[in-house]
This record gives structure tokens, C-alpha cells and sequence, in this order.
């Protein structure tokens, strides 16, 4: 995948031009958080879970290489088999290879942000392996060629009448002036034809939700139960997994799956979660005869122990997402590779470096809501806050911008001039907008980087100094 | 050892996840003697208060959760009036009568041959069955989920390729909790997992075209549960 998070101004330009994409990101903005809160409500338990579930990742990390061991040793207990790869080009010939060692010519794919990561897909076309991606979602990008803009709603981004285009253009045995205005036609079309797929595939690859060292065991949740048809349908199931998804035990894992789908979707429970271990035993009537796992560190292990250590804990829900106001403007593409949103703008500097993706965590407001609503209570604010020093120190970040924090960084050192001036500029834009009668600018002179695409809120007169000052606390 | 030997793979990334780890052989030993110890005692972790209830109050509560994620539930009191009920379910979803079944002693069992319209094939599907019959090895009443594992009793393609799911879940293996539902799997398998482990809530949907609900994305479009009271022969 073209990784592009370098033009993240750019990009963010672009979708908030997106109508399509505006509209979608309203609607997303009341589903995913409504449906959260309400199965929140039905459980008292909810932040007790949340509790456990953070210290369950924290032991985890703070004793990973044991737990993999212990992992590893119960996957080829049970007859499969376990593959190390420090970075995407080792996971891709490792995958490469299992795929050609089971003659591959098509492999299909359950929803995985890792193999995302690893750019898995390119690498099997590039070697003559078709991959097909069979959560609808993944599907319809693929058939797009455009990288996810959600890690659970892939193609939030579009609207069904742009599915519906892309399916006339790339469905060419259907008839091209068929009906496809119901979601539903949309739906049972592609249904169609990936279950031919699913059938003939000689592979099947899945990401994984979890690994238990327990049992040797992969994880994934899914609602539409492509996973499973990936994983049981072929004669090998690949999973590919990072380094931290390791969690002890049954127990462990159950307690993160109740915190899981209901921060994502406001799910009780997702429809599918399936629990793989090994391949096929000799008196099973169906599944896998091969049973592989890709276990990948993609720059991870540099997080660990480190100021960066608590994103490990991320389950990949999306709460922080769906409760983001950048996100929520300017949409998932705009991050430039798979990961969006609060939870990308802190993981994929960890990932690709800070020269390549320094203007994501300058993405935020620091509001707070993602730390608030992520489940394994990653302090993400915090961690953008870190982002930003280090991009300050190393010099990155465009000279308006770093001039303009050296300028306001001297008269913040140097309070006797601050508070004057703070003072006169906020009275003064009080008395503008006074003059104005209304609330918010939506225009400002200097001020159309902020004002093109939001309103800033007029001051109520005196600085925070002043009203501290008079107990207005 | 070259790059793309497995073994230097291997050390390679757990050399670096041990990077921030104490090495001496007192703390790895430590370390690991820690690991295996919290994985012994399968300890639960904080457990849902919902699903405490007697047995009956548990039963209600699957049926509401299950019936919540868009399943459907029907009674059965004695396993002999399962070809009734699925031939009624059958019947009035316009379906032709028949059905791939799971070679389960509970389905065995029962004289199918009272129902002669009903065609009754056992084992795995291959896609080709409209409906499918499966035994669940347990139900969690905390959210109606349907727990099934792969076997020689139950083929895991019966849970996903065929449009219709129908599953007999006997009151006796009904647990309150997923922890609970461990338990019983591991005390069934002499602690050896299954190769897969199916929790099942509802039926197959999708939110991917325009944020809309549909059912029936990949898997079953319908998912009938036949809840078979089997307390009293136990």
C-alpha cells in the first residue's frame, strides 16, 4: 500500500471536499457512540471489566516474550505450526511460501489490519496468488483499490451508489443496467460471487483478535462470519498476528471480548468469535489440514517498556475512532495508511518513523474523548502530546508552524508581556464579535486556516489569568 | 545463520522483545515461573452479575438475548418432537424439507422416520444445503450466545455455509456465563481444545453499504434455536 500519511494536510483538504464522505461521517458519528453508550447502560460492570482488561494487557506486555514462548509451544502441541517475522518483508515471503507449498492460485482473506500493515495482498498478485478480501467491506475497497478508512468499517467512506458503480464496473457477467438502488441487492450480489470463492480458495488467511498461550490458540470476531469461511473452507489456514495480541488464558480472553464489542458497536457480543487451535483433528469432519501462524514484531518491540508501551494494549475496537472530532471532519483516508484516528495518529509514528507521519498527532485537539471511551484506557492524549515534543526536537514540521510556536513560545516564557497581550487580543476579539452578534467567526482576517472548515468561538472577554484571578473557578 | 533461516527469525524477534526485559536467568526464570503459574489457575476475572440467576431465570435470559441478536427460539419438550419442530420451521420459511444434519447422538437418536417428507442427511456440507441442523455443546445466557465446537458430532461447516442454522441447545448444558461454558469444555476435552470453538450470537449481518443493518452477509441469514428441555431424563 502507497503509504501517504506525509500529505496529511493534503489529505485532510480532500475529504473535507468529500461529500459523499461528509456524509457518511455524520452518520457515523451518532451510530457506533449511541449504540455504545446504550450497551454500556445494560452493564454495571462495564468499567470494573475495562479495569480488568488493561491489567490483563499490562501483565501481558510486561512478561511477552514468555507468553509467546508458552504460545508457541502449545500451537505445535496441537499440530500447527509458528513462524517469526521482525518485519512486513519477512511476513510477506513467509506467507509467499506457505501459499506456493500449498499451490496456491487463490487465497482468500478475513478482515486483518495486520496483513494491511505488511501490504500481504500486493505481495501474493505481485507473485501470481490472487487474494481475495471477503468482509464486505475489504471487498468492496479491494475491488477500489483504496486502502481501508475505518479498522472496522473499511468503506464507511462510500455510499452505496458508489458501491453500487464500482460493482457495475467490476461484476461485468452481471447485466450492466441492473437495479442496485437497495443495499440489499448490493449485499446479495457480492454474496453471490465471494461464495464461489470461498469454496474454490486454496488458502485462507485471518488476522487474529487474540492469541491464547493457554491453548495455542487464534482468535477473531466477526459478524458476518467471513472469517469462519475463510479459515475452514481451505485446506490451510495462515493467521498473522502481532507480537502483542498474546493474552494468558480463556479467562483473559473472554474478559476482552466483553469490553471489545461493545465499545466497537454496541454489540452484547459480536455474532461470531471463534476459537482455532491447530488444524483439523483425524476425526473432524471439515477444517484446515494446515495450521500456520505468522508471528509479526513490525517495529512493535521498540514500543515496549518505552513512553509508547501502554498503545500495545490497543484491541483495535475503534471507540477512540468513532469519538473523534479530527476523524469525524476529515475522514480515514486523510491518515495516509490503515490506521486513523487517534489510535493511528499514535501508532503509526511507532510504525513508520516520525519523518514519515509527524503531522498526524498535530490531528488533535486533545479533547480527550478517545482516552475516555478506549476500553484498555490508553492514555492517547498523552502519547500525542509525546509525538509532538519529539517532532519539535528533531526539527519536523512545516516552518510556519515552528516559527509561529517559537514566537508564541517567547512571550509565554516571559509572562509580564503574555498577559497584556493576551488580554488586549481576547477583549479585542470579544468586542469583534460583540459587533458581529453572533457567537462563532466563520470568517477571520489571518485566520482562514482555522475559519475555512470550522467556526472559531468568540471569547467571552477576559483570559483564564483574569477570571482565575476573580474566582471564576 | 542467515536472515531467512526460521531459528535466527525466531531469535531475532524475541531478542528484541527482550531488549526491554531483565535477562539475568534468575529474572527470565522468574519471569517464566510467573507465566506458567497464572496460566495454571485460569483464575476468571470479573464476572458479570446477569447471569446468576436459577435455572430457569437463566433460560428466560438466553431466550431474551438470544432473541435480542435477531435469533429465534422455539420449545421442545422431548427430543422426539425435534422432526416436528424443524419440519414446522422448515415449512414456514417456504424451505424444501430437507436438511444436512450433524451426526450427534442427540439427533441419532430420534426416529426421524416418523416425519417421512423430512430428507435427513448426516455429516458436513459443502455448500450445497439450504439448511442445516447442528447439537450446541453449550449456550451462555449472559448475551444468548450458542457455543459449538468442531468434532466428529459436529462438522463446522454446518455453522456458516447453510442459509439456515438450526440449533438444538438442551436446557441441561445451558451455562450463565462464558466462564462457566469453559469450564465444562475443559472438563469435557481433558483439557485438550477442539480445533475451532464457534460462539455464536444471532445471525450473520453486515453494516458495510451505507451503515446499513443486513442480515445474512457470509454466513446464515437466519439462525432458529430449539431449545429442548432435557432436564428431567438427567
Amino acid at each position: 500500500m502507497q503509504v501517504t500519511s506525509r500529505s496529511f494536510v493534503a489529505n485532510a483538504k480532500k475529504g473535507l471536499a468529500d461529500a459523499n464522505l461528509q456524509t457518511a461521517l455524520a452518520r457515523l458519528s451518532t451510530g457506533f457512540p449511541m449504540a455504545r453508550l446504550a450497551a454500556i447502560d445494560r452493564m454495571p460492570e462495564f468499567e470494573r471489566l475495562r479495569d480488568d482488561a488493561v491489567a490483563i494487557k499490562d501483565h501481558t506486555l510486561a512478561n511477552l516474550d514468555a507468553y509467546l514462548e508458552r504460545y508457541e509451544e502449545k500451537v505445535i502441541e496441537s499440530g500447527g505450526h509458528v513462524h517469526w517475522a521482525a518485519d512486513g518483508q519477512q511476513a510477506r515471503d513467509i506467507v509467499l511460501q506457505i501459499c506456493r507449498d500449498a499451490g496456491a492460485r487463490t487465497v482468500t482473506k478475513g478482515k486483518s489490519m495486520i496483513t494491511e500493515e505488511a501490504g500481504i495482498n500486493e505481495h501474493l498478485e505481485a507473485n501470481g496468488i490472487e487474494p481475495i478480501e471477503t468482509d464486505l467491506g475489504e471487498y468492496i475497497i479491494q475491488l477500489r483499490d483504496e486502502p481501508p478508512s475505518h479498522i472496522i468499517a473499511p468503506a464507511i467512506h462510500l455510499s452505496k451508489e458508489q458501491v453500487a458503480d464500482t460493482f457495475v464496473a467490476e461484476h461485468t457477467d452481471f447485466a450492466p443496467d441492473r437495479d442496485l438502488t437497495d443495499p440489499r441487492t448490493l449485499l446479495e450480489e457480492a454474496r453471490a460471487i465471494l461464495r464461489r470463492k470461498f469454496i474454490a480458495a486454496d488458502v485462507g488467511i485471518t488476522g487474529a483478535n487474540m492469541l491464547i498461550a493457554e491453548t495455542g490458540t487464534s482468535v477473531i470476531v466477526t459478524n458476518e462470519g467471513n472469517g469462519d469461511l475463510t479459515q475452514t473452507l481451505p485446506k490451510t489456514h495462515i493467521v498473522v498476528a502481532s507480537i502483542e495480541k498474546v493474552v494468558p488464558t480463556l479467562e483473559d480472553a473472554t474478559t476482552i471480548l466483553r469490553v471489545l464489542a461493545r465499545s466497537a458497536t454496541g454489540q452484547e457480543m459480536a455474532v461470531y468469535n471463534t476459537f482455532s487451535t491447530g488444524p483439523r483433528r483425524p476425526d473432524d469432519l471439515d477444517g484446515p489440514e494446515n495450521y500456520h501462524v505468522v508471528i509479526l514484531d513490525n517495529g512493535r518491540s521498540d514500543m515496549l517498556g518505552g513512553e509508547f508501551n501502554d498503545m500495545l494494549r490497543c484491541i483495535k475496537c475503534s471507540a477512540c475512532i468513532n469519538h473523534c472530532p479530527v476523524y469525524k471532519a476529515v475522514g480515514g483516508h486523510a491518515y495516509g495508511w490503515c490506521y486513523s484516528g487517534p489510535m493511528g495518529a499514535v501508532l503509526v509514528p511507532g510504525l513508520l518513523g516520525l519523518a514519515e507521519a509527524h503531522d498526524l498527532p498535530q490531528a488533535s485537539s486533545f479533547c480527550g474523548r478517545c482516552e475516555d471511551v478506549c476500553p484498555m484506557r490508553i492514555p492517547l492524549p498523552r502519547m500525542l502530546r509525546a509525538w509532538r515534543t519529539k517532532s519539535y526536537e528533531q526539527g519536523l514540521g512545516s516552518k510556519t508552524s515552528r516559527a509561529g510556536l517559537g514566537v508564541w513560545a517567547y512571550f509565554a516564557r516571559r509572562p509580564l508581556l503574555y498577559r497584556p497581550l493576551m488580554r488586549l487580543g481576547v477583549a479585542a476579539l470579544a468586542a469583534l464579535g460583540a459587533f458581529r452578534g453572533r457567537g462563532r467567526f466563520s470568517w477571520l482576517p489571518l485566520a482562514g486556516g482555522w475559519t475555512t472548515s470550522r467556526d472559531l468561538p468568540v471569547p467571552e472577554g477576559r483570559t483564564f489569568v483574569e477570571q482565575w484571578k476573580r474566582g471564576q473557578r | 545463520m542467515k536472515p531467512s533461516n526460521p531459528d535466527f527469525r525466531r531469535s531475532n524477534v524475541l531478542g528484541n522483545i527482550r531488549k526491554s526485559f531483565d535477562n539475568s536467568d534468575k529474572a527470565k526464570s522468574d519471569r517464566f515461573a510467573a507465566v506458567d503459574a497464572r496460566i495454571r489457575a485460569q483464575r476468571p476475572n470479573v464476572v458479570p452479575a446477569r447471569a446468576s440467576g436459577d435455572a430457569k431465570a437463566l433460560l428466560a435470559l438466553f431466550i431474551t438475548q438470544a432473541e435480542q441478536a435477531s435469533a429465534t427460539t422455539a420449545r421442545v419438550d422431548d427430543p422426539n418432537d425435534l422432526p416436528q419442530a424443524v419440519l414446522a420451521y422448515l415449512t414456514a420459511n417456504a424451505l424444501p424439507p430437507r436438511l444436512k444434519a450433524a451426526p450427534h447422538a442427540v439427533l441419532e437418536n430420534i426416529a426421524w422416520s416418523k416425519q417421512p417428507s423430512l430428507d435427513m442427511t448426516f455429516g458436513a456440507t459443502l455448500g450445497d444445503d439450504e439448511a442445516a441442523l447442528s447439537v450446541a455443546f453449550s449456550g451462555v445466557a449472559e448475551t444468548g450466545t450458542l457455543v459449538l465446537h468442531s468434532g466428529p458430532e459436529s462438522p463446522t461447516t454446518l455453522n456458516f455455509l447453510p442459509d439456515h442454522h438450526l440449533v438444538v441447545l438442551r436446557t441441561s448444558v445451558l451455562a450463565g456465563t462464558y466462564e462457566a461454558a469453559w469450564s465444562a469444555l475443559r472438563n469435557a476435552g481433558n483439557g485438550a481444545m477442539p480445533r475451532t470453538v464457534n460462539w455464536v450470537t444471532g445471525p450473520s449481518r453486515s453494516g458495510d453499504i451505507d451503515q446499513t443493518l443486513l442480515m445474512g452477509a457470509h454466513g446464515p441469514r437466519s439462525l432458529h434455536i430449539l431449545i429442548l428441555d432435557d432436564k428431567k431424563t438427567i
